[in-house]
């Protein structure tokens, strides 16, 4: 983007301190989650070697390395979509808990839309997304709607809209379903294929199940994410607000509709995460088996991804990547995967200590600095005693 | 007793709180009464009689006066009768006056600082340090600190003073030590120098004072408040019927104490809070406009607690100069922020106003309080204000710092900008204002020529005394 004669302004100096404290706490809570893990495997008497072994997948085949691959790659893109959702209102201080009940709702009203009408395919799959996209926002707006107009605590509120949620979309698919479905297994209408997004082959890898294709999606949704909040007035409104809330009204924000805002856009990107599943795999419908839990999930991830989108992938594919390695773990070191499980929580909880420690050494070592650069910068010498219309107002020798 | 003066950043407040045990020297030594000490929490320091009261109070409003001094230190004397007995014995013996069973909500200032002495009193300190204790009070509360301290020091306790209101220092100190830099540059006696002498010494450079030269007083009004009333949740009037007219190149100071409605006059002024009555800046009628839009028009704001409503502590300098300005050139195009032209205007502001860092990516929290208020001086007088609404622009702030934000302040007057500016620094009101009011329980009660006007008339206007030489009911 930058042209030539303006390269060399835009040209910082890489802070090596800084990516050293921002990599210091995931490392940190990486080492510890695995000491923590390690040591309920020895009182546990499990074989702490064999399940390192299997979490790493030293003893497995090409074919079922390649299969993990995959499926942490599209784990990941959904992980990817609620983490992101959760962090739009991580950013302003607000819990989004209900990004769970967001996308339940929203993945049900897509299944269901999606497969009652018949669009050519680019149209019919945006049809799905968008429509996947308003009912997140919606159900997410009457929390936010609750927040602004009477003060509710978003955090209540959207609980109970988990629960409402769970029980609404229980009763609507028996009402889709009709008599098609068994009571065992109740399901919405199958996508046609016009409303299915073919998966992506990975061409080195030796398995026959395929990347979401969606994937590209969630990709365009983190970079979407970092322009809104990193490069737009209304993203720094968000930033503000979240940093401080009394700040942010003295700047001009008016905090209720900022609220509003960022709940709905949470709303819509929590909306997505059911969608890659079901455009993207068999049986391409709502059933009563779809995936749950993913809201709770992204809470966890987008506190490891720190609200980064970098980080939130990185998160992401870490977080995939223990689920896909606890499966062999089972039949491999006869070890139960809950462990991973453990693993998981111990890294959520040692991450935030972490970086509430890196941000407070950050705090001291900055101010240090500017102790430490201020006779410098001083160095052009003291106000010049002019008396009351003296120097003051001119520029003091600057420091190259 | 022993007073410390230095600037902003100077290292007083370091000092201080190594002496309290809430951070360890690197290196060096504390004795006290001859023996050596050290301290790895306050709990160290009061253990050997070293208490500390905070310039920010530490009470609970909610609690009486017993329960606040006995939180924490129940183990001394219980929390009931005995502590009581402890405390009116205490009390009556430094004279503090303090009666244990009141409400903190409902005391004064002055009582909440006489509580809070009387909390280190409780916990047995031979040694109190005192940090800005005269930065809340008005004159007269301040006589009577100073009564109680020298009761203190009669009864053979050591007070150390810290201050930047260095007539007072002079009043009061037996000793002085002045502190730049982290060092001590002057240990002095207070017969051997005058305030002038001990501010040259403080900023190692001679003295600024706040006085406005020729009028620059305009007939166009910029600024105009009428009738404005608000009432708060229990249905009192913070503010009732307010009208004020600031013109161009007009400084109206509002002087009053502490609570009387000068934050909610500020809030309505800006649109943060919704009152009745009309707010007209250049004539327009701006009643109905949101808080940015009023901005966008022009006001310029430095809030009274620049850590909760003037910056982005955690956000590096660049982004505060955005803050309040984010929708304005040069800090955006559109609905764009334009990143390169705000870290320009940055470094311009830093190096125009003097801002002591090493670079604009320094996170705002590291800046020591008087770079901090430079900075939001110069990003409010940034973009051509036509108004500019002043909080306590000095307050906290070093004797440099102040003397620039004067000077910035003075300059902009003479450009033609109105000025509404609130303080509790009367020297400093009567010093830059042109015009003069007085706020009291919401209302505007009286005006002052900033000509004829005295602190001690100020003051004692404050409190709703006799007013000399004042026009009574200007604000009715």
């Amino acid at each position: 983007m930058s042209s030539g004669t303006s390269a060399p302004r835009t040209v910082r100096r890489v802070d090596w301190r800084a990516v050293a404290a921002g990599l210091a706490a995931p490392v940190l809570a990486l080492v510890i989650a695995i000491l923590v893990t390690s040591l309920v495997l020895v009182v546990a008497s499990d074989p702490v070697g064999k399940v390192w072994e299997t979490l790493l997948l030293v003893d497995a085949t090409d074919a079922q390395r390649s299969r993990a691959v995959v499926n942490m790659l599209n784990s990941a893109t959904t992980y990817y979509f609620a983490a992101l959702a959760v962090a739009v209102g991580f950013r302003m201080n607000l819990f989004n808990i209900g990004v769970e009940g967001q996308y339940r709702l929203a993945a049900f009203c897509a299944a269901y839309i999606g497969a009652a009408v018949s669009l050519p395919a680019p149209l019919h799959v945006a049809l799905i997304v968008v429509v996947a996209m308003a009912v997140g926002a919606m159900w997410a707006g009457v929390a936010a709607l609750l927040k602004a107009t009477r003060g509710v605590s978003e955090v209540i509120s959207t609980i109970m809209l988990n629960s409402i949620a769970t029980a609404l979309v229980a009763f609507l698919l028996r009402k889709a379903a009709g008599d098609q479905g068994s009571s065992l297994n109740l399901s919405t209408d199958q996508l046609p294929a016009s409303g299915r997004v073919p998966g992506i082959e990975l061409g080195f890898l030796d398995t026959p199940i395929r990347v979401y294709g969606l994937v590209v999606l969630a990709a365009v949704a983190g970079l979407l994410y970092w322009l809104l909040l990193e490069r737009t007035r209304f993203g720094f409104d968000l930033r503000a607000t979240g940093m401080s809330e009394s700040a942010a009204v003295a700047s001009g924000v008016n905090v209720k509709k900022m609220v509003v805002a960022a709940m709905l856009i949470s709303g819509a990107v929590a909306g997505l995460v059911g969608i890659p599943a079901l455009v993207g795999e068999d049986p391409y419908a709502y059933t009563l088996t779809f995936q749950s839990g993913l809201g709770f999930t992204g809470i966890a991830i987008a506190l490891l991804g720190r609200n980064s989108p970098i980080g939130i992938a990185i998160g992401a594919l870490l977080w995939a990547y223990l689920d896909v390695a606890a499966n062999r773990l089972q039949i491999q070191a006869g070890v139960s995967n809950e462990i991973v499980t453990i693993m998981q929580g111990t890294i959520v909880l040692s991450v935030v200590v972490a970086y509430e420690l890196v941000r407070r050494y950050r705090v001291v070592s900055e101010q240090r600095r500017v102790a430490a650069a201020e006779p410098l910068a001083a160095g052009g010498g003291p106000v010049g005693g002019g008396g009351p219309s003296g120097g003051t107002g001119t520029a003091q020798g600057v420091p190259a | 007793m022993h007073a410390v003066v230095g600037e902003n950043g100077a290292g007083k407040s370091t000092l201080m709180k190594i002496l309290y045990g809430m951070q360890r020297p690197d290196e060096g030594t504390i004795s006290v009464e001859g023996r050596e000490v050290s301290f790895s929490s306050p709990a160290d320091a009061i253990g050997v009689g070293v208490g500390m009261v905070h310039q920010h109070f530490m009470l609970a409003d909610n609690l009486t006066v017993l329960e606040n001094v006995v939180l924490g230190a129940e183990k001394l004397h219980g929390i009931g009768d005995k502590a009581r007995r402890r405390i009116s014995e205490l009390s009556a013996a430094y004279g503090l006056d303090v009666r244990p069973d009141r409400l903190v909500e409902d005391l004064g200032v002055g009582d909440r600082q006489r509580v809070e002495i009387l909390k280190v009193l409780y916990r047995g300190a031979r040694t109190i340090i005192l940090d800005e204790p005269t930065a809340v009070l008005v004159p007269q509360e301040v006589d009577e600190l100073f009564a109680n301290l020298r009761e203190l020091k009669a009864e053979g306790l050591t007070v150390v003073f810290i201050s930047h209101k260095l007539d007072e220092v002079l009043a009061v100190a037996d000793e002085i030590t002045v502190i730049r830099r982290g060092t001590t540059v002057a240990s002095v006696l207070p017969g051997e120098v005058d305030s002038r002498r001990l501010a040259e010494l403080m900023v190692g450079s001679e003295l600024p004072s706040p006085e406005t030269r020729e009028s620059t007083v305009t007939d166009r009004p910029v600024l105009q408040v009428e009738g404005m009333t608000l009432h708060g949740a229990d249905g009192r009037a913070q503010l009732e019927d307010v009208t004020l007219t600031v013109h161009a190149g007009e400084i109206v100071g509002i002087a009053g104490v502490e609570g009387n409605g000068q934050s909610e006059l500020v809030e309505c002024i800006l649109g943060m809070r919704a009152a009745t009555g009309t707010v007209r800046l250049s004539g327009e009628d701006v009643s109905t406009w949101s808080t940015r839009r009023r901005r966008e028009a022009g006001v310029a704001y430095v809030p009274e607690d620049r850590h909760r409503q003037g910056l982005l502590l955690e956000s590096p300098l660049w982004e505060n100069r955005m803050l309040g300005h984010q929708t304005q050139r040069p800090n955006a195009r559109g609905p764009l922020l334009d990143r390169r032209a705000a870290r320009a205007d940055t470094a311009r502001i830093v190096q125009e106003n003097d801002v002591r860092t090493p670079g604009i990516d320094v996170l705002a929290s590291a800046l020591s309080g008087g770079n901090q208020q430079k900075l939001i001086i110069g990003r409010e007088l940034s973009g051509d204000p036509v108004l500019l609404v002043a909080s306590h622009p000095t307050r906290g702030v070093d004797v440099g710092a102040q003397a620039h934000i004067w000077e910035s302040i003075r300059q902009a007057r003479a450009a033609g900008l109105a000025v509404l500016l609130i303080s509790a620094d009367l020297e400093e009101l009567i010093g830059l204002s042109d015009t003069l009011r007085v706020i009291l329980r919401g209302r505007l009660v009286c005006e002052l020529d900033p000509r004829t006007a005295t602190p001690e008339s100020l003051g004692s206007a404050m409190t709703g005394a006799a007013l000399p030489g004042a026009s009574e009911g200007a604000g009715r």
